[in-house]
């Protein structure tokens, strides 16, 4: 599904990403660990193609495909979504027509046809539904005065709208709240499948409670230094990102 | 085209229609080159005026020899010559026009499917010749029945002035007097053509209005004057212009709109304007110069204005309100949109005298590319305007680094009891904004057009329902090649 190799990316020229390498196969979901500053959210840009996260060298392939020749538009329409750390706010546009604008633009780049206003209404309740998000939250501004737990649950709203092949969740728990935690982490739990892949990036084991990965990557300063199973997020818990850090230095 | 023949069919069979119609005489010169008493003279006549009229003309011309153009608005334009122009111009014969689409520039046509006009629409707009009226010339006939019954009088001024003289000669230059400014006296003096409204006493009016159901639009020509009464406890909605850009010769457009409203009384006015704004370079495009001017004469009236103005190469409009009887309100409701080299300077005023008069002005300023874009705003409290109040919001939204945007509200209060209250915000898409929406798979062009509409929401919601539609598809096609 993914597949990074020696992966080096600048911000304003300053190197943030040193060389990460990572694989993730379809139907895994690998969790993403490490200490502020350390790179993560940069990756979530690198993968979804933000401008101004310049890649220097190393390279990105997605389904085989060279992922960093294409616009960020076109990794949406083929399955990347980046459910943001921190979500934007866009006034005057409700949150449904964004959805249905987003859909719609997603499908006619694969060729699709539109979806109509009632068919996307339709979709998007279901969804909302089992996240806690009322109707009266769609008809709202897009994350405009939306607490940030319902920020977050719509991150993972749009994720079950779009149904991606490779989601990024880049510290979609924090700021929740134990229930809205478990909303979540279901909402996440019930997309996984065997063609489907997830990296979730977490600052706290907690969110791996609910969601257990298949594997545990940890960054540090811009690359990884320790891999593991489930267990490591535990062993980070306990021993704190220092010693961890320490002892791949 | 089973459509078109159909559309054919139904318009021989309304042979009659032409005679309200907005269609002039097929026989028409043009005038000589130049401005004097004469062209005067001749556009009168040629319009069969009666004398008070001609009169009328000749003393708006009178006093426009004498008067300078302003220059106080931010635009910048190479100078006009105006005797070397011509004021009155037969439309083209049908030789002379384009003689099917493919004859057309393609850009038009492109924004014209992007806009989903339809075929036939979109030939009348170009100007294409063909013998085939439209669905609209029908549909207009059955509408003026329905007006009739009700009492509405809708038609051309040219036709106002012949039939309704006593209506004409009662409210023609009240808002908007003879001498008031160097265009609207201009305008006074050779006027072309344009449209007449009159909705009796406790009617509403029974629909929404609209100029010319699109298709006749643009061959009012440069000097279009629209005078709108509503009499005591009405109510009218009327629609002007296009939301579709026009091909059109004339560079300078000068064109004067008067509002009525007596007691209790509504008028609400909406305009799309989406003339042809230049090139990428600047190069081309109408120069746009309106006085729009509501007089809410009676109590308890209302006149609203809503504005999009996405067109011309320079725009200097402010559509007005005279706030004189008492509890009246007024309010303002603009977008206006500048790309590449356009330039506008628009704003309202908002002129308090009654008691308890109320007004809101709510304007939306886009620039993108190198586009200059100017909010001019007046309010002012009379002496006799107790507890009179002002809201005024003005924001303003970039586009790129080139361009600007200009504030400037002047506020005169001459009673203490009067409050006004002005908030104004500047912003520009923000980079993480653009990038929210690419990331969910929307393209950047489709992108700026969500978030400036969502930005204009406020005003984009106070357009009638298909209007609202259209002028929103209009927002996203006037910023194209904005985001590079
Ligand atoms: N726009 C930026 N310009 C300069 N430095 C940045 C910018 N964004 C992030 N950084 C720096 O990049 C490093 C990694 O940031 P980030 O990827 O956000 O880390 P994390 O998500 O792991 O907390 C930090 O040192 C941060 O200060
Ligand atoms: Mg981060």
């Amino acid at each position: 599904m993914l597949e990074i190799k020696d992966l080096h990316a600048t911000v304003d020229g300053k190197e943030i990403l040193k060389g990460l390498s990572l694989t993730l196969q379809a139907g895994q979901v690998h969790a993403i660990m490490g200490p502020n500053g350390s790179g993560k959210s940069t990756l979530s840009y690198v993968l979804s193609g933000r401008a101004g996260y310049d890649v220097t060298s190393g390279s990105i392939r997605y389904k085989g495909e060279d992922l960093l020749a294409l616009p960020p538009e076109a990794r949406a329409s083929k399955g990347i979504y980046l459910a943001m750390q921190y979500p934007v706010e866009i006034p005057g546009v409700t949150t449904i027509n964004f959805l249905k604008t987003a859909l719609n633009a997603q499908r006619r780049a694969r060729g699709e046809t539109d979806l109509d206003a009632v068919s996307v209404l339709r979709l998007v309740r279901g969804h909302a539904k089992a996240l806690n998000i009322s109707e009266e939250m769609l008809r709202r501004p897009l994350n405009v005065g939306f607490s940030g737990g319902e920020k977050k649950r719509l991150e993972i709203l749009q994720m079950s709208v779009f149904e991606p092949s490779l989601a990024v969740l880049d510290e979609t728990d924090s700021g929740l709240d134990i229930d809205a935690l478990k909303l979540v982490a279901e909402g996440v739990n019930t997309l996984r499948s065997p063609d489907r892949a997830m990296l979730v990036i977490t600052h706290y084991q907690r969110l791996l409670d609910y969601i257990v990965p298949d594997r545990v990557h940890v960054l540090a300063k811009g690359r990884i230094v320790a891999e593991g199973g489930k267990e490591l997020a535990k062993e980070l818990e306990a021993k704190g990102y220092a010693d961890i850090v320490k002892d791949a230095a | 085209m089973a459509a078109v023949e159909t559309t054919k069919d139904q318009v021989q069979a309304l042979g009659e229609k032409y005679k309200y119609g907005f269609v002039t005489d097929i026989e028409m010169e043009r005038a000589p080159r130049g401005l004097n008493e004469d062209t005067v003279a001749f556009i009168s006549a040629k319009k069969r005026e009666p004398e008070w009229m001609l009169q009328w003309r000749l003393g708006a011309f009178r006093r426009w020899r004498e008067m300078k153009e302003p220059n106080w608005a931010r635009v910048n334009f190479p100078k006009i010559d105006y005797q070397d122009a011509y004021y009155y111009a037969a439309p083209k014969s049908m030789s002379d026009k384009p003689q099917s689409l493919e004859e057309v520039d393609p850009k038009l046509l492109e924004t014209y499917n992007k806009l989903g006009i339809p075929l036939h629409e979109q030939m009348a707009l170009a100007g294409v010749a063909v013998d085939a009226v439209f669905d609209s010339v029908s549909v207009a006939t059955t509408f003026k029945d329905t007006l009739t019954k009700a009492g509405v009088i809708f038609c051309p001024i040219s036709e106002a002035i012949r039939e309704h003289p006593e209506l004409v000669k009662k409210y023609l230059g009240t808002v908007v007097p003879v001498t008031d400014n160097f265009f609207a006296t201009l305008n006074s003096a050779v006027f072309s053509d344009g449209t007449f409204v009159y909705v009796p006493k406790g009617v509403r009016c029974p629909m929404e209005l609209s100029t010319y159901f699109r298709i006749n639009a643009g061959e009012t020509g440069q000097f279009e004057r629209t005078l709108i009464i509503a009499d005591e406890g009405s109510y009218v909605s009327y629609l002007e212009g296009c939301t579709a850009p026009k091909r059109d010769e004339n560079q300078l457009h000068a064109a004067v709109v008067e509002l009525i409203a007596l007691d209790r009384a509504e008028i609400k006015y909406s305009t799309v304007q989406n003339w042809y704004p230049g090139d990428e370079s600047g190069n081309g495009g109408i120069y746009n110069f309106v006085t729009k001017r509501g007089d809410c004469r009676g109590r308890d009236s209302k006149i609203s204005w809503t504005q999009v103005e996405t067109g011309s190469a320079i725009t200097w409009k402010y559509p007005s309100c005279i706030l004189r009887g008492d509890n009246s309100v007024g309010e303002f409701y603009s977008i206006a949109i500048a790309n590449h080299f356009q330039q506008a300077d628009t704003g309202t005023k908002m002129i308090h005298m009654g008691k308890n008069t109320r007004s809101r002005i709510i304007s939306k300023g886009i620039s993108a590319g190198k586009a200059q874009n100017t909010y001019r705003g007046l309010v002012s409290m009379h002496a006799k305007a107790v507890n009179a109040r002002n809201y005024t919001q003005c924001d303003s939204l970039l586009i790129g680094g080139q361009c600007g945007a200009h504030t400037v509200p002047y506020i005169e209060t001459r009673n203490p009891t009067a409050r006004v209250e002005h908030e104004a915000t500047t912003s520009k898409i923000a980079d993480d904004q653009l990038f929210y929406c690419l990331s969910r798979g929307i393209n950047a062009e489709e992108a700026v057009a969500l978030i400036v509409n969502g930005f204009c929401k406020d005003v984009l919601q106070q357009l009638p329902m298909e209007f609202a539609v259209e002028a929103q598809k209009l927002v996203s096609i006037s910023l194209e090649g904005s985001v590079g």
